[in-house]
């Protein structure tokens, strides 16, 4: 079968030590949205910069519906389109000269370009400001407009590199049900995100990248039921009756409550099922709680789940390599490169640097 | 699955023809340079106040020269009409050639600011041309130049330039002024892509621009500069060209000055259009 985009064992290193990416495989299933979930960092971007022919990968290979992204980047540059935090737009033109220049680089005809540019202005709720300059735009409007240049020539495939990162709630909100949209119409759908929420609510699968590796993939479901799903924070009024409820709870939980101060968190499987029986166990012993809230698992629960260790750059120093057991999945992946006996090493990367870090 | 089912999978979603036309390389090639062109042009539209003051400087400079240092200036020569030189005239040639000097700072900036936006990043993954990008930046500036030159020229007549050669030689110089301008910018292009973001490219540019544009005959007679200063300031080519479009204004010998001047152009061209496709295509 042919993948959407298929990536296999990518390698980018810049300027010869910073090592973005070091061996990412995966693959996106036609006609659906695969997420690339990672910090910043990870080389989420490097991934999309080579399978969008931007940059040369220097191992591995990438394709676009079956076709190389290196050798036959003239054919891939065709099927696709790219927006995100990255993907720029030009903000003295206009939303209409944007998506006109970028619709002609298309080698689309006059015509063409003004039907669609009317069309994309008008499902992107941008008609009003089409022909003001994107200066006056708002960031919501402009990554629409960005999204919109991305879909001017129609592309099967679109990569949306962070479209949400930056953006209030309410943009947002609008950037999901776009991306819905367009897969319902039957666009495959490459998107990077820090969110595990946005992932969640979007992707069919998703793969874990961390410093330049994917550390776990799956559906949403999988990663979820593999990280206890929801969280389930209960206040108490101090510590002593927090550690007393914590026992109390425990069996509603999926794994052991951690306590912390006065505050009980409970990774649970089924948050509201979970949350009436945590309330029942709490009357029945009279305590009240003085807060009581279900989560999400963030990014940070995920990591600290597959990785042992929290995404945060700083704790990477404490990267005890003996102490990730658990993400089975990123440590086979890791077994293919016996070369690389020092992980910490690798650790020194960042997303490559504003223009280049080879170029230097 | 091949592309033509594919594009076919496109239409499904805009319900209209998928619209990429035919067309051979070449029409596409062009119609991309004009494409970036007309873009880079309706950015100076949108900034006037960067074109103003691009314009404004030189003017400055007209008037500074023109009424402050002229009696300060001694000039030897004679009108071919057997007048005195006034030094209005002597001055136009170098007015010229500061302006699309001075211009070129803005190639420079720009390329940097369009590195820096990720805008080229999205042009780069676009099917179009490779080269469009370099080359609808020089070509929006030639005619960016064009106005400049135009305002110029203008500003000359009204401070008492009266084309004392005639309108032919007069537009020689101008065509000159505008080729060997269009050959420097591709040197200001690799200076914008060579810099980390627009300030850098504009620091880099003046002291590069400062001594040719200063060391030249552009507003003083080279007779009292010494010897060795005027060895640079007669053989680089901001000099070349001063002399050159001097006497095509002004009249004098000006055949060996307006061959070296085109030398210069060819030579710059060939070395800096490659490195400046060079930088282009290591800028990711």
């Amino acid at each position: 079968m042919t993948y959407a985009i298929e990536a296999q064992g990518l390698e980018k290193t810049f300027g010869g030590e910073v090592r973005a990416l070091d061996g990412v495989s995966f693959s996106v299933e036609e006609g659906t949205v695969f997420g690339l979930l990672g910090p910043n960092g990870a080389g989420k971007t490097t991934a999309v910069r080579i399978l969008t022919t931007i940059l040369e990968p220097d191992g591995g290979r990438g394709t676009v519906l079956g076709h190389d992204v290196a050798r036959e980047a003239a054919v891939v540059r065709r099927l696709i389109g790219l927006a995100g935090q990255n993907a720029a737009v030009d903000e003295y033109l206009t939303g209409r000269e944007n998506l006109w220049m970028v619709g002609r680089l298309n080698r689309l005809s006059h015509e063409h370009v003004s039907l669609v540019s009317d069309q994309l202005l008008e499902q992107f709720g941008l008609t009003d400001a089409a022909d003001r300059p994107l200066k006056t735009y708002s960031g919501g409007m402009r990554r629409r407009l960005d999204v919109a240049a991305a879909l001017v020539a129609s592309p099967p495939v679109l990569f949306l590199d962070e479209p949400t990162t930056g953006l209030d709630p309410h943009s947002r909100n609008d950037v999901w049900e776009m991306i819905e949209g367009l897969v319902v119409e039957g666009t495959s759908v490459l998107l990077t995100t820090q969110y595990l929420e946005e992932a969640d609510r979007l992707a069919k699968q998703i793969a874990v990248v961390d410093h330049g590796r994917v550390i776990a993939e799956g559906t949403p479901e999988q990663l979820k039921s593999d990280l206890g799903t929801t969280v389930l924070d209960v206040g108490m009024i101090d510590q002593v009756t927090a550690e007393r409820a914590a026992q109390l709870i425990a069996p509603a939980g999926t794994k052991a409550p951690t306590v912390v101060d006065s505050l009980v968190e409970l990774p649970v499987a089924d948050g509201p099922k979970a949350a009436m029986e945590v309330l029942r166990l709490l009357d029945h012993n009279s305590l009240t709680p003085t807060l009581f809230r279900l989560r999400e698992p963030s990014l940070d629960d995920v990591f600290l789940s597959i990785t042992g260790r929290p995404t945060e750059e700083g704790s990477r120093d404490g990267d005890d390599p003996s102490s990730n057991g658990s993400g089975s999945n990123g440590r086979s992946k890791r077994s293919r490169h016996a070369r690389r006996g020092q992980p910490q090493q690798e650790h020194r990367q960042g997303l490559p640097g504003a223009n280049d870090g080879g170029a230097r | 699955m091949t592309l033509a089912t594919t594009t076919t999978d496109a239409n499904r979603f805009t319900s209209l023809p998928a619209g990429q036309s035919s067309g051979s390389a070449l029409y596409w090639g062009v119609s991309d340079i004009l494409t970036i062109t007309k873009r880079n042009l309706i950015r100076y539209v949108r900034t006037p106040e960067a074109l103003f003051f691009s314009t404004v400087q030189p003017i400055m400079f007209v008037l500074l020269f023109r009424y402050v240092f002229s009696g300060a200036i001694k000039l030897g020569g004679t009108l071919p009409t057997g007048k005195h030189l006034p030094y209005v005239d002597f001055l136009m040639a170098g007015i010229f050639a500061q302006s699309v000097s001075f211009g070129g700072i803005g190639t420079a900036v720009g390329l940097a600011e369009d590195l820096q936006s990720g805008l080229v990043e999205r042009f780069r993954a676009l099917p179009m041309a490779r080269s469009a990008v370099l080359a609808g930046r020089t070509l929006a500036d030639l005619l960016r130049n064009v106005f400049v030159i135009a305002v110029m020229t203008a500003m000359g007549a009204l401070v008492g330039f009266d084309f004392p050669t005639g309108a032919l030689p007069f537009l020689a110089a101008t065509a000159l002024v505008l080729l060997f301008a269009y050959a420097l910018l591709w040197g200001f292009a690799v200076i914008g892509l060579s810099a980390s973001n627009s300030e850098t490219a504009q620091v880099m540019a003046f002291p590069i621009l400062f001594p040719l544009l200063f060391a030249s005959p552009a507003f003083v007679p080279i007779a009292d500069m010494p010897g060795w200063l005027r060895v640079f300031a007669v053989h680089q080519p901001l000099g070349v060209l001063i002399d050159a479009t001097r006497a095509l204004m002004i009249g004098g010998p000006t055949a060996g000055y307006v061959v070296q001047t085109l030398a210069w152009t060819a030579g710059m061209l060939l070395v800096l259009v490659p490195i400046a496709v060079w930088r282009y295509r290591r800028s990711v």
